[in-house]
């Protein structure tokens, strides 16, 4: 034997590849956020780095853990220490340093929230377990109270108890419309009609809004649980997620989460020992707009295009097969769970009174913290851009806030101390919509900003009814005149009127929604359309109005 | 009445048929498994041509006008073949905000190629987005799946230069 036989490389003790975990209670935890923001800025190596590390430095007492959306997008990837609250932003693989300074000084203790006013001022119902988490593991979950809910309702509540709560509670439909959720409720229970059916609109097709992508890649498991609550509540057997197919990581997780938990015993045939069953399947949207109104989602479910039909009959008498169905927004039902925990007199007690609870907002644009917040209904505009938001880009001057997607609305400075909730922001001419919540500062100008949603709802548009099809085409011909300079004070007036009949005739919310960008922005910035065609100039320095195309 | 019919068979023996194959027959070959399908076929295949979409049609018994309708209606589904590499700009609010028409234009400039569109050389397909919800990244660009956030334009250039 003349060589040595090569030594195996040390094997190092095996621990999940991408979780370190003590063998007992850790000492200290850092929860690293794997939400899509954050991953594309390398949150996955800063996980697996962060646990080698911890593994070289001999801290088999730490453990680090793949957590869902910790908030702040604009500084990922985050990492958060569990014990302290102490939240480290824009960490990379190769300067871990600080964290595990951090971490190997942390002495055990309860868990803490940062400090920071962008996360001082929130309250978390719906994303209560976004950032604490494993959005991957049922295990993780349950131990954190999940399913909980599902059991006590089963086991000691009839459906009508269940919907009496939902009632108290005040909880109205975070999609958008804000429907009293309780009363949709009623609506499917005593409809006649088998099966019924639940379904999830995870259809987030609001440009600016990702609340619903987030509480699906942070706690996919919550959404499950109140659609089941809901299927006990209105007597329906099985439902579908309709999930956007742009959200990859949102569909994959939701996936992995209905195959654990049917296995866990929480879907599927005999849920928690009992005799109620359901089951549940995702479809996937793609890519069309108009799929967010129920009736043209169920026409996507049924495998054809997505064009809505005139309602009623609706859906909750009418819809899925002709059977009674129960459509709820993903964040509607992340908010059941607390509800049935809680009491509804607890959820109805935050909030405005005739807007109860919270609402998360994606905030987004010109904004220091852009990411995802959850407010008390009746927070004001103020706090959120200045105090959460931390103020705008460049300390620049705020101009508008844009709420609602392609039917919503710009709100100006004037109205920055209004309370946020369904009433007020119909008030101000916008609209609550999915919850983005877009700042514009002075770079942007506002028929520009008009343009650009007529662009959208033009494209979007199913083309099934004529004053959407053809009035969001029109309505985008007259805009893009105005802002080339071309228009006439006479072709503003053609456009006011041409909105208007459009948001009168329009089948379905898409249409009837598209005129309100133009009515809100003419609304508190006429005098910016005025610009542009009297005097031909963009005031913000957007549009490109150019001196030959001045008529002779 | 339903009848009997023979099963369709797929279009070449390249074995990715046999992913969208699965798929249908999980969802019971019902008509209401089309999305689903044509899912399953871009996901293999990365576009869907004529041969994919008489076989979807035929294997869930909807009829060709029905497929072709749906399969144009939906933007996500896309019935021409991509360049070797995509590039996705999104144009969602929080991006159009922040300047995703200087990066479509810079793109333009560079490349010559409009949104929808493949270079002549079928090196790069440019695409937009409605939202990709990468909202606190804006403007965001997704080069061949890779998430690319606070896209300036002439980065974006570059990288796709060195693509």
């Amino acid at each position: 034997m003349t060589e040595p036989i090569p030594k195996a490389p040390e094997r190092r003790p095996r621990r999940r590849p991408d979780v370190a975990e003590p063998e007992g209670p850790p000492r200290a935890t850092a929860y690293v956020c794997e939400a899509v923001s954050c991953l594309s800025a390398q949150a996955h190596d800063v996980l697996v780095g962060l646990g080698e590390r911890a593994i070289e430095a001999g801290m088999t007492d730490v453990a680090v853990k793949r957590v869902g959306c910790l908030g702040l997008c604009a500084s990922g990837p985050l990492v958060q220490v569990r014990e302290t609250g102490e939240l480290f932003s824009h960490v990379t693989p190769d300067d871990l340093d600080g964290v595990v300074k951090a971490l190997s000084s942390v002495s055990a203790g309860p868990e803490r929230a940062p400090e920071a006013p962008f996360f001082a001022r929130q309250v978390r119902v719906a994303t209560e377990n976004s950032g604490r988490v494993d959005p991957e593991s049922l295990e993780d979950y349950v131990a954190n109270g999940g399913y909980d809910a599902l059991r006590q309702v089963l086991t000691t509540m009839t459906p009508a108890e269940v919907r009496e709560e939902i009632t108290k509670s005040g909880l109205r439909g975070r999609g958008g419309a804000g429907y009293p959720t309780g009363l949709k409720w009623n609506t499917v229970a005593k409809a006649e009609g088998s099966p019924k059916y639940v379904i999830c609109n995870a259809d987030e097709g609001d440009p600016g809004a990702f609340m619903d992508r987030s509480v699906l890649e942070s706690d996919p498991h919550r959404v499950l649980e109140g659609m089941a609550i809901a299927a006990y509540a209105v007597g329906a057997s099985s439902g579908y997620v309709y999930c956007r197919a742009e959200y990859p990581l949102a569909v994959t997780r939701l996936r992995k989460a209905i195959r654990e938990a049917a296995r866990g015993g929480y879907l599927g045939a005999a849920v928690a020992e009992t005799e109620f069953s359901f089951e549940v399947d995702v479809r996937l949207g793609a890519g069309a707009f108009v799929c967010g109104e129920e009736t043209a989602l169920i026409a996507s479910i049924h495998g054809g295009r997505g064009t809505p039909t005139p309602r009623p009959p609706y859906p909750a008498v009418s819809g899925l097969w002709n059977n009674p169905t129960l459509i709820n927004n993903v964040e509607t039902f992340a908010n059941v769970t607390p509800i049935l925990r809680n009491g509804g007199d607890w959820f109805s007690a935050i909030g405005t009174p005739t807007s109860a609870g919270t609402k998360v907002f994606a905030l987004a644009g010109r904004v220091v913290n852009t990411g995802l917040i959850e407010v008390p209904m009746g927070t004001t505009l103020r706090e959120i851009v200045y105090d959460i938001g931390g103020g705008i880009v460049d300390g620049r001057e705020f101009k508008a806030v844009q709420t609602g997607g392609p039917s919503g609305g710009c709100i100006p400075a004037e109205f920055l101390d209004m309370q946020v909730d369904y009433e007020s922001l119909i008030g101000v001419g916008s609209f609550m919509g999915s919850g983005g919540m877009i700042v514009m500062d002075d770079t942007s100008c506002m028929v520009d900003v008009a343009k650009y949603f007529m662009d959208f709802c033009r494209e979007e548009s199913c083309g099934k009814c004529v004053p959407c099809r053809v009035g969001t085409t029109q309505l985008h011909m007259l805009l893009d005149s105005i802002t080339r300079g071309e228009a006439t004070m006479d072709e503003l007036a053609q456009m006011e009127r041409l909105a208007g009949m459009v948001q009168r005739t329009s089948l379905c919310g898409l249409g009837q929604g598209a005129p309100n960008p133009i009515f809100s922005t003419l609304r508190y910035f006429r005098h910016e359309y005025e610009s542009h065609i009297v005097d031909r100039v963009c005031p913000a320095g957007v549009c490109k109005i150019t001196p030959s195309a001045v008529p002779a | 009445m339903p009848v009997a019919r023979a099963k369709p068979a797929a279009p070449t023996d390249d074995k990715r048929w046999r992913i969208v194959e699965t798929r249908m027959r999980r969802l019971g070959n019902r008509p209401d498994a089309l999305i689903e399908a044509l899912h399953s076929a871009q996901e293999a295949f990365g576009y869907i041509d004529d041969d994919a979409l008489r076989y979807v049609g035929a294997s869930l018994s909807v009829p060709p006008s029905k497929v072709f309708g749906v399969a144009t209606f939906y933007h996500y589904f896309t019935l021409k073949p991509q360049g070797e590499h995509t590039c996705v700009v999104c144009t969602g609010t929080a991006c159009y905000i922040n300047g995703a028409a200087d990066l479509l234009g810079a793109i333009d400039s560079s490349f010559r190629v409009k949104p929808r569109e493949t270079t002549s050389d079928g090196k790069l397909s440019l695409l937009t987005a409605r939202c990709l919800g990468v909202c606190s990244l804006a403007p965001a660009v997704i080069i061949d799946g890779e998430v690319e956030g606070r896209a300036n334009p002439t980065e974006i250039v570059g990288r796709l230069e060195r693509l």
